[in-house]
């Protein structure tokens, strides 16, 4: 009677031990897989990955800085558009929605924040380019054109685009996490804001911005997370071409990001070990950034929770 | 007049202006899907293979199948493992960095672009039994699965009250039967809604199959084969810019909408009125 009980329990505690050890243990492998098959690239390549301009497989030259900088200008420019948007948001869902308004705002980013990548994608790629190539590509790069940046031709499919549909996707990130820091500024210091005859807009710089501001900060790098790492929709309307931002630095030039190279080549360069090698490498590259960005971000969140 | 008020009066506009324009590309995508999407919908979309290149009709029965054997067997794998890494968070990790190195494992992988996922399942699977298999893809999605699963088990098990537990100590139960029987079943709500968001989740994830299940033009015969999805049919046909795959495309990113936006509002419906657990 008793035995059975006691099995059954060690049963149930090893069994979840083993799970845990064994997720976590993958979560290892992972890492070191990559790492492993990285090494032919790094002791090859050193450090002209990084560095390098050139990606050419069949002369074995293999430089991703243009792959680095796509992601890094991609997910920066989105962030730039999408932190004022969610601060925003976060300011009317707090001082100013009524509460039927704000169910349909959260439903709202729930339901962005829900649609699959390759949705946005297909949307960047048949309904918001052409209207983007036309209506705003084309009439700036024939007025201000003279300016590097914005210089034609206009294809569309750039990493302009590409930027405005991660602004769309983590958009909806950013928000959710800042209207919960924002949301528990604690109500006594509110009211007393008000019994001095502050407007509401008073009340949330002088209190509920300071309050939040290191939250809204780790919410804004989860969202930059997101975006190095999304390749679906990036691939899709991103033109997938190497020549920004080396041979032409316009921001309506089709480019690559590390996710869309990868996403492109990876398959196929099997029979090119060095090729395997230095899309495995970009990859451990961009785990690691995206590993950092996300420990900083959840020891931000929890000092925010811990002594908020 | 009075400028704090102006400058009230301005915030209170600009915040409520842009608050309202983020819903504008949500209603745009959705509406976009819709009316590009219900010219492909017909009973043969749901019913016959993809047409040759070239040739019109055809459907997409094989990604829609594809679709739903690849979720289940991610989710046999994910959840269940989700589960019990959860379980263990919740109720029998005494030792603290014990706990946060398993803790820290399983949230950077959910940190972990779902490509490299894909890599890491092309490089370890994929390459060694030679050709792409549903089985990789399996592998792939059940690693994007486990981390919320896990974190909704703890989470709903942990916000069990105190006295629940403290009952079930009183009755002499052993720890086994509080955990499941007890804490687990109580906790059963947050764990179901947490499971069923991240199979949403991987409806729509499209990266990790281009390097494991890939596409394949006829049904499927196996698991241990290429398989056709609609996320990377989707893909596939919308970068081909051919008109007629186009349709399809979007016939599909109608399907695959419908399937992520439906479980989505229900689970958030349930949950709400559920109150938490």
């Amino acid at each position: 009677m008793q035995k059975i009980p006691s099995f059954l329990d060690s049963a149930v505690k090893y069994g979840a031990l083993a799970a845990s050890i064994s997720v976590a243990g993958i979560f290892l492998f992972l890492f070191l897989t990559l790492f492993s098959n990285s090494i032919p690239s790094i002791t090859l390549n050193g450090l002209d990955l990084l560095l390098g301009k050139i990606w050419d497989p069949n002369d074995g030259v293999f430089g991703g800085l243009p792959a680095i900088l796509g992601t890094i200008f991609s997910s920066i420019f989105s962030l730039g558009l999408a932190l004022p948007l969610s601060i925003s948001i976060s300011i009317y869902y707090t001082e100013y929605a009524p509460i039927k308004i704000r169910s349909i705002i959260s439903t709202v980013m729930d339901l962005l924040a829900a649609i699959p990548s390759v949705i946005y994608g297909i949307w960047g790629l048949w309904t918001i380019s052409p209207l983007l190539k036309t209506h705003f590509q084309e009439p700036i790069a024939a007025t201000i054109g003279f300016i590097p940046i914005f210089s034609g031709p206009a294809y569309g499919l750039s990493i302009f685009l590409a930027s405005l549909v991660l602004t769309i996707m983590i958009t909806p990130i950013i928000s959710s996490l800042s209207i919960d820091i924002f949301s528990k500024t604690p109500v006594h210091l509110r009211e007393g804001m008000f019994a001095l005859g502050a407007t509401r807009w008073e009340v949330c710089r002088k209190v509920a911005v300071p309050f939040a501001k290191r939250g809204v900060i780790a919410a804004a790098i989860l969202g930059l997370g997101r975006a190095l790492g999304e390749t679906m929709a990036v691939a899709m309307v991103i033109g997938n071409s190497y020549i920004w931002p080396f041979s032409s630095v316009s921001i309506f030039s089709p480019a690559h990001t590390i996710t869309s190279k990868v996403a492109s080549e990876f398959p196929e360069s099997v029979s090119n070990a060095l090729q395997f090698s230095s899309l495995t490498e970009l990859a451990l590259v961009l785990l690691v950034i995206s590993l950092s960005i996300n420990l900083v971000a959840d020891l931000m969140l929890k000092r925010v929770e811990g002594g908020g | 007049m009075d400028p704090r008020k102006t400058k009230e009066l301005f915030i209170r506009t600009v915040t409520t202006l842009v608050s309202f324009s983020v819903a504008l590309p949500l209603l745009w995508i959705v509406a976009d899907v819709i009316i590009k999407g219900m010219p492909a919908i017909n009973f043969e979309f749901f019913t016959s293979l993809p047409a040759p290149f070239g040739e019109t009709g055809g459907g997409v029965g094989n990604a829609v199948l594809g679709t739903l054997v690849i979720n289940a067997m991610s989710s046999l794998i994910g959840i269940p493992l989700g589960i019990l890494t959860g379980i263990y968070q919740s109720e029998y990790s005494s030792n603290k960095k014990v706990y946060s190195l398993i803790r820290t494992s399983i949230d950077s992988l959910a940190g972990v672009p779902s490509i490299i996922l894909g890599l890491f399942a092309f490089t370890v699977i994929v390459m060694r039994v030679g050709h792409y298999t549903a089985l990789a893809a399996a592998f792939a999605l059940a690693l994007i699965m486990i981390p919320p699963v896990s974190k909704a088990t703890e989470e709903g098990m942990r916000s069990v009250p105190i006295e629940i537990r403290e009952a079930a100590i009183a009755l002499g139960l052993p720890k086994w039967v509080i955990t499941l029987k007890v804490v687990f079943a109580v906790a059963k709500g947050s764990v179901i809604t947490g499971s069923l968001l991240s199979f949403a989740r991987i409806s729509g994830e499209t990266a990790p199959l281009l390097f494991t299940s890939l596409f394949s033009y006829y049904w499927p015969t196996g698991i241990n084969e290429p398989m056709a999805s609609l996320q990377v049919l989707i893909y596939n046909y919308a970068m081909s810019g051919f008109g007629e795959w186009v349709t399809k495309a979007w016939g599909a990113s109608l399907l695959l909408l419908l399937i992520v936006l439906l479980i989505n509002t229900v689970v958030r419906a349930v949950s709400k009125n559920n109150g938490g657990y």
